[in-house]
């Protein structure tokens, strides 16, 4: 690009932009609603909003394009001076990949499974003649450099499912940066990735953006995540403009009622010494459940009762009369196989489980209905948990009939209680699953779980599918329900905010093992297992400069690296570990360190080593 | 990868024995026997149990199981019971015949369908799309023998070329010769099989044109051609292979209609001879051909499948 | 708005909507602090099911072939072995009044022959089908929620049956036992049942491993309340789009075998023998209609039931498979 590039120059901007879908008849359902806004160069502008909000559809525009299906039905969108909504294909193919470039939220689908890294990294300047193969190899070089990309010289020799996700993500942004676009467009590029994970792409993404001198439109759901790399914020509800501005200003002083919300919903990490005290309430009766030393996994067993893919091994979690124990950890860590084997879907082939004192049998078909009653399951995807050829009625009565749990009332006023119960209209017990919203069917979800009055309820990244808010609001819910039935809780996510704002206690399990646990507030304070301190010191902060922060005091560089795999012996969290003692953890099974009122670790190292701040 | 196809060929053995298992037995399940047959109603009692033990038909069926396998293997298809002459003299001269036809149809039919197929993927919706999705909905689920009809209308009837029956020596003809002296069963088998093909392949290529990294590609500004010859045709090979052989197998089936219908010497017109005849022989030696022609086009189409995942192709 | 704890940066006495004139980068849309703001809806609404055009005639000509089934001996102008023209000596006459369609190899009416062999080729085709089906299905879904080790029996020797061309496994049958209807049925029954089980085992499957399948395995559900309220419902869509296509090539099967002489026996009349025994008036170039005709029959039958299904998948099959 011959231009001089001055900072401040507006790159794109939007003129009360409309996007809607035509309809057959010939109307339009409108997506996007007019909007209007600016990227200057040099800047990030970040457009926040929920599932239906056009966020992603507005970001695309700035390339000319509408998904299938959709066209631009009024307005402007100015790339460098000019209308790219009024553009032919063909006179926006020099543009794409060259003056603005796209970076997909699933890398793993967006890179052409045949053909390998390299070629696809530099096609947009070699095909328009921005670059010849060997100025755009040198560039894909530097930029896998940049990345912090693992074998930069030969990593584009691959096909993509040859590396890893997190890997993928960031080799699709040197896939965008290799034609020096003078915008980037981000959608969602880090949602997908686990925390640890995702803040040392976010921090490549940061740096590389401000070394070559682009603007950005990022589109994200996450106002945490917003506040490390916008430089402004355009907030979006249902195709329209809420509220934009400085990144600080919207979030430290959201003025739009619906900014307010979507901050409210985001619950910050507990400090130290925050939360209550349950300290005492431990040891007085036997937990209502309890796992004893389970090993699970999946697959065929061999001659000793082995799995072929062992999930978990010496597992050690107790579930007190109305508490909420979190668990938490990252995918591919076993906590989903966890709850599967407490529900005996997954039969343990090591330890026990006791309800109630109680040994149950590993699987169902040994566990008696009234076992079964006593412990319900609520699945992740509301959508695939709900029979959809069932009304809402069916679905709740058919617990309250099996289990006999009317409780001196009608199944019918059963089922409105339910529906009471969780915030739902009685007249909803008439209608189908698809006929109600994501955060609807959630709770229909857990209301089916409630029907059968349960002690208690293991409940499998319940809000993980949903939107801030309305996960909050499940949240809130879950809450009240605790409080009103005395329901004990166990609370499976991949995110450390949600369970620490909710638990009263957590594990922390990495591949397939507790690395620590006890009351919530004791594990997010220091001594820290060093897994438990990059856990938390990854999780995203929502205010500005956390970034910066966190990539100092964070010790685990080792952290970006490394499988999650469990291990036969020693601590599963060696190769990453910044402390890992060779020879030893890598060895020997670590020992159980207790830090008083129930708090374990895991670890080789004393406790005196683990206090101290990374 | 390796492993996946040995077991794919494994599958296919095991397959193929039970084709033959099936074939057998099920013309042994039948009242009567071959010697009472062949030597008709009116051969005295001896007479039958001397020519069964020379068959070797006392033996316990397992035996005459193995027995016709091994010889099956070694290409001894045994005795016509209709006719006393060895079945490989039988088939011998019809067995190019239905090959010959077989062949130029795959080799007309099949280019000729998956151009079309792929270019009706390449403009979704447009006119040329709709009209050939309507064409190909319609053919798909008309029997042979209407297709057959319609050409020879056409070519015998209202243009007066060709005949209506196919007879006459192959020996000596060219190329092209070949083609214009079989020009409408080919020609009716190529419609048959156009018509799945042209549905499967622009549904394959659709389905590779659907994906992300495709949108990936139109918003790196890659220009049309290279998408589909670049991005999109390298992932649909797999898939499409796969079809091809699936239609050509199915070819199998066609080709005993369409060589009745026109009174053509080759095996399917043998085969229904068999039938009519109960020349259980004859069925079992044809029936294993046939078969084993399917399983082997069969095995074909699944291991295209493996090939085209290149998840498989180049392991991590 | 009189909130008293008014936000900095908006302005006191007006909604909001007019961009802070010191700040030109900060803007807030209007607003009313009691508006609730929903969760939006997750998907536009359902379209209502609509035949289109093509589905329409598809449907029509299905109806029209399947009166003349029922009521064919009621309205056919001649017997199907009825001479229309006893004196005439000549075959394959030309048509004129009283045989609309002239007449056949042996002189009979033609169209009297269609109008009678609707309702045995459509009529063995649907008992074929009918057939199939329940064998398929109970087999099918049987399988889906036996153990592995029955599954797998059931599925290789499903799988064997598979990887044989229809037509031959049929010219074995016809070979062994001879033709006639009742063998027809359980021939084409059996033989498509095949097909059946593999789609019903294969949608079983899917459904086995959803979430509310396993949900009621937790609850302690039993093997029948399992199959028949949470399986079968999800599953008596898909198949039965898949039983109007199975027709179709049932019908062919039985056309075809009728044409090569193994199928529905002389004299009755039935498409696809009709075909066969006039395939002379062809050869020789006396006439088309003899042959043509109930080739066309077929055609229209299958290619209108094609149509219909086609619609049906198109937009249900594609909204099922969206929910499931």
């Amino acid at each position: 690009m011959t231009q001089t590039r001055n900072p401040g120059d507006v790159v794109f901007e939007a003129r009360d932009l409309k996007i809607g879908a035509i309809q057959h008849d010939g109307s339009e359902i409108r997506i996007v609603k007019g909007v209007d806004f600016q990227v200057r160069r040099g800047e990030v502008v970040a457009l926040i909003g929920e599932s239906g909000s056009g966020k992603t559809t507005i970001s695309l525009s700035a390339l000319g394009y509408a998904k299938p299906g959709l066209s631009f039905t009024g307005g402007e969108a100015m790339l460098l001076g000019r209308d790219v909504t009024k553009m032919t294909t063909d006179e926006l193919r020099p543009l794409r990949g060259i003056s603005v470039a796209y970076l997909a939220q699933s890398a793993a689908a967006t890179f052409n499974p045949s053909i390998k890294i390299n070629e696809q990294v530099t096609e947009a300047p070699v095909l328009h003649g921005t670059k010849t193969q060997e100025e755009a190899n040198a560039k894909a070089l530097d930029l896998y450099r940049a990345l912090e990309l693992p074998n930069p010289d030969t990593i584009g020799d691959r096909y993509p499912h040859q590396v890893s996700g997190g890997q993928l993500q960031r080799l699709m942004a040197a896939m965008a940066l290799c034609g020096d676009p003078e915008l980037l467009v981000l959608d969602e590029p880090t949602t997908a990735l686990d925390v640890t994970t995702q803040i040392e792409v976010l921090k490549a993404f940061k740096q590389v953006i401000k070394e070559e001198g682009a603007a950005a439109i990022y589109v994200t759901h996450d106002l945490a995540v917003v506040a490390q790399i916008a430089d402004r914020i355009v907030v979006l509800y249902n195709g329209e403009i809420k509220e934009s501005g400085p990144v600080d200003r919207i979030i430290n002083n959201p003025v739009h009622p619906y900014t307010k919300r979507l901050m409210a919903a985001i619950r910050p990490m507990p400090e130290a010494g925050q939360g209550e005290d349950s300290s005492d309430e431990h040891l007085r009766d036997a937990p209502a459940l309890q796992a004893i030393a389970i090993d699970a996994g999946y697959g065929a067993r061999d001659s000793n009762g082995k799995p072929a893919v062992p999930i978990l091994r010496d597992v050690n979690v107790a579930i007190e009369r109305g508490k909420t124990v979190g668990i938490i950890g990252e995918s591919g860590c076993g906590k989903s196989t966890l709850a599967r084997v407490f529900a005996g879907l997954l039969p343990a082939y090591g330890g026990e489980i006791h309800l109630d004192g109680e040994r149950l049998s590993a699987d169902l078909a040994g566990r008696t209905r009234a076992q079964l009653q006593k412990v319900q399951f609520v699945y992740q995807m509301a959508d695939t948990a709900l029979n959809p050829r069932q009304r809402i009625r069916d679905i709740l009565g058919r617990p309250i009939d099996f289990y006999g749990t009317a409780a001196g009332m009608t199944r019918r006023q059963r089922v409105d209680y339910l529906l009471d119960l969780v915030e739902l209209p009685q007249q909803f017990a008439d209608r189908y699953p698809h006929e109600l919203s994501g955060g609807q069917k959630q709770r229909v979800n857990l209301a089916r779980a409630l029907a059968a009055d349960p002690e208690v309820v293991l409940c499998d990244e319940v809000t993980s599918a949903l939107d801030t808010i309305v996960g909050a609001n499940v949240i809130d819910l879950l809450n009240r329900l605790q409080r009103e039935t005395g329901v004990s809780f166990v609370f499976i996510s991949h995110d450390l905010s949600t369970v620490s704002s909710f638990a009263d206690e957590v594990v922390v399990l990495y591949a397939g093992m507790v690395a620590e646990q006890g009351p919530t507030d004791r594990v997010l304070s220091p001594p820290f297992h060093p897994y438990t301190r990059l856990l938390v010191s990854s999780v995203p902060e929502p205010r500005v400069g956390w970034l910066e922060e966190a990539a100092q005091t964070r010790e685990a560089k080792a952290g970006a690296s490394g499988g999650v795999k469990l291990t036969e012996k020693g601590c599963p969290f060696f190769e990453r570990c910044p402390l890992a003692i060779p020879g030893t953890c890598d060895e020997v099974d670590p020992p159980k360190l207790d830090d008083g009122n129930g708090h374990i670790i895991d670890c080789h190292r004393p406790i005196a080593e683990l206090s101290v701040s990374g | 990868m390796t492993g996946l196809i040995l077991r794919r060929l494994g599958i296919g053995l095991i397959t193929v024995l039970a084709v033959s298992i099936i074939i057998f037995f099920g013309t042994k399940i039948l009242p009567g026997d071959a010697a009472q047959i062949r030597l008709g109603q009116q051969a005295t009692p001896e007479n039958v149990a001397a020519f069964r033990e020379k068959l070797g038909l006392d033996k316990p069926y397992w035996q005459q199981y193995l027995g016709w396998l091994s010889n099956f293997l070694r290409g001894d298809l045994g005795i016509s019971l209709a006719s006393d002459v060895p079945i490989t003299e039988l088939i011998a001269d019809r067995y190019k015949n239905t090959v010959i036809v077989s062949c130029l149809t795959a080799l007309i039919g099949v280019p000729i369908s998956l151009m079309l197929g792929i270019m009706a993927a390449m403009f979704p919706g447009s006119l040329y799309d709709r009209v050939l999705t309507f064409i190909s909905v319609s053919l798909v689920a008309a029997p042979e023998f209407f297709t057959a009809t319609l050409l020879v209308l056409l070519f015998v009837f209202a243009l007066d070329i060709g005949n209506a029956v196919v007879v006459g020596s192959t020996e000596g003809k060219g190329f092209f010769e070949l083609i214009s002296h079989f020009a409408l069963p080919i020609a009716t088998l190529s419609f048959v099989i156009a018509s799945q093909l042209i549905r499967m392949s622009r549904a394959a290529v659709l389905n590779v044109m659907s994906s992300p990294y495709i949108e990936m590609a139109i918003l790196k500004g890659v220009p049309r051609g290279r998408i589909i010859f670049r991005h999109a045709l390298l992932n649909a090979i797999g898939p499409i292979v796969n079809v091809v052989a699936l239609n050509l197998a199915y070819l199998v089936t066609g080709v005993i209609v369409v060589e009745v219908y026109f009174a053509y010497p080759g095996l399917a017109t043998l085969i229904v001879q068999g039938v009519q005849s109960r020349d259980f022989v004859l069925i079992q030696g044809l029936g294993m051909i046939f078969c084993l022609t399917y399983v082997i086009l069969m095995l074909i189409a699944d291991i295209a499948a493996f090939a085209s995942n290149p998840r498989l192709r180049h392991p991590k | 708005m009189t909130s008293s704890d008014t936000p900095v940066g908006a302005h006191p006495d007006m909604l909001g909507g007019i961009p802070d004139p010191e700040d030109t980068d900060y803007f807030v849309a209007p607003y009313d602090e009691g508006v609730s703001f929903d969760e939006l809806p997750d998907s536009a609404p359902k379209e209502r099911f609509r035949l289109s055009l093509t589905g329409w005639i598809g449907a029509l000509i299905v109806t029209f072939w399947v009166l003349i089934a029922l009521f064919g001996p009621f309205i056919a102008p001649w017997g199907e072995n009825d001479l229309p023209f006893p004196d005439d000596y000549s075959e394959f006459q030309t048509p004129r009044a009283g045989a609309w369609l002239g007449t056949d190899v042996e002189d009979r009416d033609i169209l009297s022959r269609i109008v009678y062999g609707a309702g045995r080729t459509i009529g063995i085709s649907f008992a074929a089908t009918v057939l199939a089906y329940v064998l398929g299905v109970v087999l099918g879904i049987g399988a889906a929620v036996s153990g592995p080790k029955v599954d797998m029996v059931m599925s290789r020797i499903n799988d064997a049956f598979l990887s044989l061309p229809t037509i031959m496994l049929g010219l074995v049958v016809v070979a062994a036992v001879g033709s006639s209807i009742p063998v027809l049925i359980c021939t084409a029954g059996l033989i498509y049942a095949t097909v059946v089980f593999r789609l019903a085992r294969a949608l079983g499957q899917e459904i086995m491993v959803m979430d509310f399948v396993e949900a009621a395995k937790a609850r302690g559900e039993g093997r029948w309340w399992i199959i028949t309220r949470e399986i079968w419902p999800n599953a008596a869509m898909p198949l039965i789009t898949d039983f109007g296509l199975r027709l179709i090539y049932v019908i062919l099967f039985i056309s075809s075998l009728s044409f090569l002489g193994l199928g529905v026996q002389p004299p009755q009349a039935d498409w696809g023998s009709m075909v066969r025994e006039n395939l002379g008036a062809l050869q020789y170039g006396e006439s088309i209609i003899p042959v043509l005709a109930p080739a066309f029959a077929i055609a229209t039958l299958t290619v209108a039931i094609n149509l219909v299904v086609d619609d049906v998948s198109a937009q249900a099959g594609g909204r099922l498979s969206k929910r499931l």
